[in-house]
């Protein structure tokens, strides 16, 4: 297997004034088409800086970022990002939101028309057509979270980045939410890398967690394997060994090895 | 582009479990003799207090300037004297001898035009402002202290810039307008959500697209608070402007009426410019309204 997105070397340090703070430190990590690697530390621990490095929102200090072996350093449609405050524009329409990176993403290779379609199309597959018309203020924090899949699913994204997608919701609608973007992981083979701090969704959708220890200088503490067979049923697993284990380990390193230490 | 084959399938299948019970909420539709009984009783819990309070005005101020040797009319004689001008506005008997219809449009025709300057103006220098760390560093100081130079005194020096009352008039409305809208446009873009920067950047937004697309809708309620101040600055301004250049318009009108002592005449013609101010004050919140429908709240 090659790797399709490969972050070489990443140092990050944050100046200000002549002080200085390293938050990343030799992060490397090759992801394959089609892999699902969730990474998970304790907040502060620059999880969130990662990825906007690989967004291309924010500079990596040394070191870079590669994609299908060119190196990406601004703020593209093929690294779409999945925001944690859905980040929809609330002036327009759920469907305009979608529209929007579709127009600029197809402007010269789908018709107007194909356009159209392929927008109804992605609101199709999160179950959101029905609201098409609706502003983001008249929907639920859960329907704004499947609208901003939809918008970055619509730019077909080489990667797929998710910074804390469901952090803002509520139990049961996240774990709806994570069923959802398990089965369209599972139809679309995307390659997905998302930014978690929770154990059991990390355990739950990837194929490979990336743990990170706390910051400052935040390395790659461990990679842990996730080998359970898809598609994944969460009431099954609550009792499968091998989920188990993983949520063990993942467990230990966050809490023993790596426990938060509280700012004062 | 990645994988066409997979594609083809999610085009063809319909998502099974998606499609859960939609209910069907059609709320019955009240008659119609209800709903418009319904809007009259709102219409009336709105209206009837100011009429009352205004009746009770009229009512102190006649009692008051009713008795010899008052200096001002009182109501009912302000209706007496004026009651041509009130029934024809629209006469136009050559030079400044016309009806309070021309008089105003006179006044709103300039107010039109300088402010519409100013706004164009105005949202330019305040995106400018308000995008660029060096521009504001360079720009507010200036428009701190300039904004604070009163109407009047702009005058002369437009009068002797430009040498005639109507551009003048233009350029008073214009300079005292402007600086409200300035600085509210240049706070609403400072004030843009990082998200919205955020998505732009991961659409790849051209600078116009971004401009057009984000920033203004993002800065509307900001941009419509300055040009709501704005617009009641410039009637404020052109009334005293108007004064001072003579000519048609409400502002010489008054300025006439009070050589003449036709103090019956001020007094209505100080109730047509409340009234314009008011309806223009209503028209530019109208608007902003039905532009910002969606951005304020979020």
């Amino acid at each position: 297997m090659t790797a399709y997105l490969k972050l070489d070397h990443i140092d990050k340090t944050f100046t200000r004034g002549n002080a200085t703070t390293e938050v990343l430190k030799e992060i490397n990590l090759t992801i394959e088409k089609g892999e699902y690697v969730s990474i998970i530390g304790h907040s502060g621990c620059g999880k969130s800086t990662l990825l906007n490095i690989i967004a291309g929102l924010t500079r990596a200090t040394t070191g870079g970022v590669l994609l299908e072996n060119r190196e990406v350093n601004s703020p593209g449609p093929d690294r779409a990002v999945v925001f944690q405050n859905h980040s929809l524009l609330p002036w327009l329409t759920v469907y305009e939101n979608v529209k929007l990176g579709v127009d600029k993403v197809f402007a010269k290779t789908k018709t107007r028309a194909e356009r159209d379609a392929w927008v109804m199309h992605n609101l199709n597959l999160v179950q959101m057509a029905h609201a098409k018309d609706k502003r983001p203020s008249e929907i639920s924090g859960g329907m704004k979270q499947r609208v901003g899949i939809a918008r970055a699913l619509a730019m077909e994204p080489k990667v797929l980045l998710l910074d804390e997608p469901f952090g803002a919701l509520d139990a049961l609608t996240r774990a709806h939410l994570q069923d959802s973007v398990m089965a369209l992981h599972q139809k679309l083979g995307n390659t997905i890398l998302m930014i978690t701090h929770d154990v059991d969704e990390a355990v739950l959708l990837s194929d490979r967690i990336v743990m990170m220890t706390n910051g400052p200088s935040a390395r790659i503490g461990e990679v842990l394997d996730v080998p359970l067979a898809r598609p994944r049923n969460r009431l099954e697993l609550a009792t499968n060994a091998a989920y188990l284990k993983c949520r063990q380990r993942v467990l230990e390193f966050l809490y023993e090895r790596h426990r938060f230490v509280e700012a004062a | 582009m990645n994988m066409p084959a997979t594609k083809m399938d999610i085009d063809t299948a319909t998502p099974a479990g998606a499609a859960a019970p939609v209910v069907a909420m059609t709320p019955k539709r009240p008659p119609r003799s209800e709903t418009y009984a319904r809007m009259a009783r709102e219409t009336a819990v709105r209206v009837i207090p100011p009429l009352v309070v205004l009746a009770l005005l009229m009512l102190v101020w006649e009692l008051v300037c009713r008795r010899a040797g008052s200096t001002l009319p009182p109501p009912s004689k302000v209706f007496k004297d004026t009651h041509e001008l009130i029934f024809d506005p629209f006469f136009d008997h050559g030079g400044i001898d016309k009806g309070l219809f021309w008089h105003l449009s006179a006044s709103l025709q300039r107010v039109a035009f300088g402010y519409s300057l100013s706004a164009i103006a105005g949202i330019a220098l305040g995106v400018l402002v308000g995008q660029s760390v060096w521009a504001m560093r360079g720009l507010d100081p200036l428009f701190q202290v300039l904004r604070t130079i009163p109407p009047l005194a702009w005058l002369p020096l437009s009068l002797a810039a430009f040498r005639d009352g109507q551009p003048s008039a233009i350029f008073v409305i214009f300079i005292t307008s402007i600086w409200p809208i300035i600085i509210n446009t240049a706070v609403g873009i400072r004030n843009i959500p990082q998200d919205y920067r955020n998505v732009a950047a991961v659409v790849q937004l051209n600078p116009l697209e971004f401009f057009a697309k984000i920033m203004i809708p993002a800065a509307a309620p900001y941009i419509f608070t300055g040009l709501r101040i704005g617009i009641g600055l410039s009637w404020l301004a052109i009334v005293a402007a108007e004064m001072l250049i003579g000519g048609v318009g409400i502002g010489f009108f008054i300025w006439d009426a009070w050589n003449s002592s036709h103090i019956s005449e001020i007094i209505l013609a100080l109730f047509y410019v409340g009234i314009v101010g008011f309806v223009l004050d209503r028209l530019i919140a109208g608007l902003g309204k039905i532009v910002t429908r969606g951005t304020a709240q979020n």
